[in-house]
């Protein structure tokens, strides 16, 4: 079974799907079901990988290959190593906890529901194990279908618009991209991700190649300034989505550069990575200030989300061991924290119909655990020692001081910044005097509820307390990636030399 | 000139049945009268049958017959069993529809089938004078074709503005001809080629010119686009379907052959124009769809986006451009043939609709159809996993592959902004308050919409068997002149 437990993970779903879709005339109830224990099994493969994967050899693993278009040379290659494996988790541990997050709170098409965030898990999975080019723009454009449709079909007023924005925004990003793949094809005449890695490519066409691959991924991340359509889509989108959105469609920017950009691309990551940088500082300090003034609580932490991708770009062009750990870490921890975030929201948003923070206040009197909840989710988005957050960040900006200090400076004003929103939420939500009678009468959190979240919250700390657990996984990838980069890259960057450096190699 | 034989013609047996077919339901059209128009339908559709089943194995060799005027290839058999399909499918599409719009006339199913025997020439055509001859032949059935609803003003109006158009461009079409013909001294595609080869004047390269203006309005390419989306809108929706399915896979092969058997020589001029037709289709077809509110409409101008599209690949220049071509039709026949088969069903108390607002609710209503069509459409917009976008994928990667970067960023960026009213009617038929429902769709249209619907998915798994028969089309003309 470990030989096609990839494609296991990547169709399981899909056949759920189906099944959901040619039952006939099922309950709303029985689809609920299908779409849990589908997923459920999923989770269970995805840690039946984990266990059997070999954290230290930084190779790809579990390597399947097939042929899928042999005309165009185009294969079925998939492999996870310690950088995409997490991600995968990722998706598998937070689509169940989706689906049971909206199990009273989704009553219309309930079907079509289950149907859409089921074929969203294929392609999520799908996007982080692929390993030939098209077959990851496939899966990795293929989100944007299942997504506008729940966008758009279950969010809020403005569903529509947010629905286009998010749709157009990341197309118009990764139809450049897929000139690009075009260009690297007829460049190295591979469209395997890892032969592509093998190619010293001239630095000016890397140049173009990097802007191309850098449209894509920047707004799928999101970077500052493109980041516009994620407080929408946030806002709009029913909980579920924001979780899915916020948990893992993000970090498919963050996975991309360190797919594309690092390894097929280094002579331009370096060209260009004093421009993330400054991009990324303005990501981590604006969009925290704007951060600070939201009165929507789902767009305060869409906001905070951009912040904290700053951070992971500011890592992953830091090219260092820290840097890049850390934006690994600051990724998985965020896709968690974030997600666990708008889980709470929905949680009081089921209650009250509103996410105007001002509506609430006081709710610590008459939920009590909500309360406990949040605050440990809101201590890891500030990054307290002892949470997820914390090792990211830190790592991060450790990576940044080795390479730009002024830069790490600017950005450690981000984390002080993080702190002040993120209490200021935390206190008109919860502390002070209950403003609202509907808003103190709440129930606190259901067991369900309690269920779901907790989960969530032990993994912020256990995180926190060892991040080591995650590390030993990630790290032997990370170094792997950054020799290769550091090889390709060590000559001082001016174009004359590159050019030069290309001829030497390839005598 | 030989001695007349029999076997000369063999080739052309597929064609000669179809005439053969045509004149005697037309006979029994005429005896029937039109209660029969529903019987005559499904005969066409028999007698296309027939005439694939006797175009079966013609394409393995390269005969050029009749001096040169016809010539049967893997390119041609290939293109025509396309056309077939084409035509099948709009003949089934149109038997149901010409019923409820009680506009029944046998005339119908037999200038469709006269139609078809145009386009099956035209593919085949190996020389100027017979290109015009099956261009005309499936023009003029196509302009009676667009105004065969007498009585309505739109349909009067559609057939007049499509012929008078039409024969403006067959003129421009004949006045490059002659212009040919005065400087090479032949008709015939090869002796054009080779003379063009030795020597290239430029009274030639207008002619060329003035061919591929001509033949750039039978696949409505901007700047010669004008007509089609009055004439969309105008004719009766199963004429619609039937323009939108068969006719411009006729005249693209037409075009594909001319360029590569009769002008390979002056291949960077051709180019050129290829590239504008091409571009210039992509931005109008994006931008001009936008405001449409008649769904015909939109359709008529997404299908001007898509020739750009396809253009892409000819501006290529490469067999992979070439077979990129082809994919890309096929691809975009079966959509359109999925989408018409759904526009055909929209109809409320016998009365068929046509505005995008009507398409509100659907996926309450009619959940299957409402799927189906948001499949098509994000197909059509060439979003993957779905087949459009490997049809996408196969004319940019052969432009890519020859530089031509500017026409491929371009084009991505025109399919972002076509990418928006796609999801308009996605957004109308999932998002907008629903409607009171449709009145029940007949089974074949929906198994048109099925199979269609089926294709488009199963192309995701098996891509391999429609690439590769589309390589061994194309692969004729770069087996012939290896010179390229």
């Amino acid at each position: 079974m470990l030989d096609n437990i990839l494609s296991l993970q990547i169709f399981l779903p899909l056949v759920g799907a189906l099944l959901v879709l040619a039952l006939p005339k099922i309950s709303d109830c029985t689809a609920r079901w299908i779409a849990l224990a589908t997923s459920t099994i999923v989770f269970v493969l995805s840690l039946v990988m984990l266990n059997g994967f070999d954290g230290a050899s930084g190779e790809m693993q579990f390597v399947e290959k097939a042929v899928w278009f042999p005309a165009l040379g185009l294969t079925y290659h998939l492999g996870v190593d310690g950088i995409s494996i997490y991600f995968v988790l990722l998706s598998t541990f937070l689509t169940p906890i989706c689906l049971i997050s909206c199990w009273k709170s989704i009553e219309k098409r309930v079907k079509e529901y289950m149907v859409a965030f089921l074929i969203l898990e294929t392609f999520m999975i799908g996007t982080f194990c692929a390993l030939d080019s098209v077959l990851f723009y496939v899966f990795f454009e293929g989100v944007l279908l299942p997504m506008f449709l729940i966008i758009g079909i279950w969010g809020g007023k403005r569903r529509v618009y947010a629905a286009f924005k998010f749709f157009l925004y990341t197309l118009l990003g990764s139809v450049l991209m897929l000139v690009a793949l075009l260009a690297l094809y007829y460049q190295t005449g591979t469209t395997d991700i890892v032969a592509l890695a093998d190619n010293a490519l001239p630095l000016n066409w890397q140049i173009w190649l990097w802007l191309a691959f850098f449209a894509s991924f920047a707004v799928k991340m999101p970077m500052w300034p493109v980041h516009t359509w994620l407080p929408d889509a946030h806002v709009e989108a029913p909980t579920a989505g924001s979780v899915i959105l916020a948990g893992v469609l993000l970090k498919m920017g963050g996975y991309g550069f360190l797919r594309f950009s690092l390894p097929i691309l280094p002579d331009a990551s370096a060209y260009f990575s004093d421009m993330v940088f400054w991009m990324s500082i303005v990501a981590i300090v604006y969009t925290a200030l704007v951060a600070l003034v939201q009165e929507d609580m789902k767009k305060l932490i869409a906001y905070s989300s951009v912040s904290h991708m700053g951070f992971v770009t500011l890592g992953i062009f830091s090219a260092n061991q820290q840097g890049v750990d850390g934006a690994m870490f600051q990724m998985l921890s965020h896709g968690i924290i974030s997600a666990a975030l708008f889980l709470c929201v929905g949680v009081v948003y089921d209650r009250l119909h509103t996410r105007e923070i001002s509506r609430y206040g006081g709710l610590v009197k008459n939920m009590p655990k909500y309360a406990t909840v949040f605050m440990v989710l809101m201590l890891g988005s500030v990054g307290l020692p002892g949470t997820s957050g914390f090792v990211g960040e830190f790592l991060t900006l450790m990576g940044a001081f080795q390479t730009n200090t002024i830069i790490a400076a600017f950005a450690t004003t981000g984390v002080v910044f993080g702190a002040a929103y993120m209490l200021v939420l935390y206190r008109r939500v919860i502390f002070g005097e209950p403003k609202n009678a509907d808003a103190s009468a709440m129930p606190d959190l259901t067991k369900v509820e309690f269920g779901y979240l907790v989960p969530l919250v032990v993994m912020v700390i256990i995180f926190g307390v060892a991040p080591g657990l995650v590390m030993k996984n990630i790290s032997p990838s990370v170094e792997k990636l950054l020799l290769h980069y550091k090889t390709n890259t060590e000559v001082p960057q001016s174009v004359a030399d590159v050019a030069e450096k290309k001829v030497v190699r390839h005598e | 000139m030989n001695d007349f034989s029999l076997s000369m013609i063999a080739p052309m047996m597929p064609e000669i049945f179809l005439a053969v077919a045509g004149l005697a339901l037309l006979i029994f059209g005429v005896f029937r009268g039109d209660k029969s128009s529903a019987l005559v339908g499904w005969l066409s559709v028999g007698a296309f049958i027939v005439t694939g089943y006797l175009l079966s194995g013609k394409g393995d060799e390269s005969i050029v017959v009749l001096n040169g005027m016809f010539v049967s290839d893997m390119f041609a058999v290939v293109s025509k069993y396309i056309i077939l399909a084409g035509l099948i499918v709009s003949a089934i599409l149109s038997i149901r529809f010409l019923e409820e719009e009680k506009m029944a006339r046998f005339e119908y199913p037999i200038l469709m089938l006269f139609a078809g025997l145009g386009m099956m020439l035209m593919v085949s055509a190996h020389d100027l004078l017979a290109l015009y001859m099956g261009l005309e032949l499936q023009s003029l059935a196509l302009y009676v074709l667009a105004a065969i609803r007498r009585d309505n003003i739109k349909s009067s109006e559609a057939g007049l503005k499509y012929f008078v158009l039409g024969a403006i461009s067959s003129g421009m079409l004949l006045f490059g001809a002659s212009l040919i013909y005065g400087y090479t001294g032949s008709t015939n595609f090869n002796v054009i080629g080779n003379s063009l080869a030795q020597e290239v004047s430029v009274g030639a390269l207008i002619g060329m010119v003035f061919l591929l203006a001509g033949l750039a309005f039978k696949i409505s390419a901007v700047p010669f686009h004008m007509w089609t989306p009055d004439v969309y809108e105008g004719a009766p929706s199963s004429v619609t379907a039937f323009f939108a399915l068969v006719p411009k896979m006729a005249a693209m092969a037409l075009v594909i052959r001319l360029l590569f058997e009769a002008f390979p020589a002056v291949d960077g001029q051709w180019q050129q124009i290829v590239w504008i037709l091409s571009a210039l289709s992509m931005a109008v077809g994006a931008f001009a769809a936008l405001l449409q509110d008649n769904i015909k409409r939109l359709l008529a101008y997404s299908s001007i986006g898509n020739m750009g599209f396809a253009l892409v690949g000819l501006a290529a220049g490469t067999a992979e451009g070439l077979a990129g071509v082809l994919v890309y039709m096929i691809i975009y026949m079966i959509m359109t043939a999925g989408t018409f088969g759904i526009v055909l069903s929209m109809r409320r108390n016998g009365q068929a609709l046509e505005k995008i607002s009507d398409l509100a609710g659907m996926s309450r209503n009619h959940p299957a159809m409402a799927y189906a069509l948001a499949i098509l459409m994000f197909s059509m917009s060439g979003i993957p996993p779905l087949a459009g976008f490997f049809g996408k994928f196969m004319v940019f990667k052969a432009a890519v592959g020859v530089g031509l970067y500017g026409l491929a960023i371009f084009g991505v960026l025109c399919s972002v902004v076509a990418a928006y009213y796609y999801l308009r009617i996605i957004k109308v038929m999932f998002f907008d308050e629903p409607e009171s429902a449709y009145d029940a769709a007949p089974f074949a249209r929906r198994a048109i919409v099925a199979v269609c619907i089926a294709f488009i998915l199963a192309f995701i798994f098996y891509p391999s068997p429609l690439v590769d028969v589309s390589t061994d089309a194309v692969s004729v003309f770069f087996n012939v002149q290896p010179a390229r």
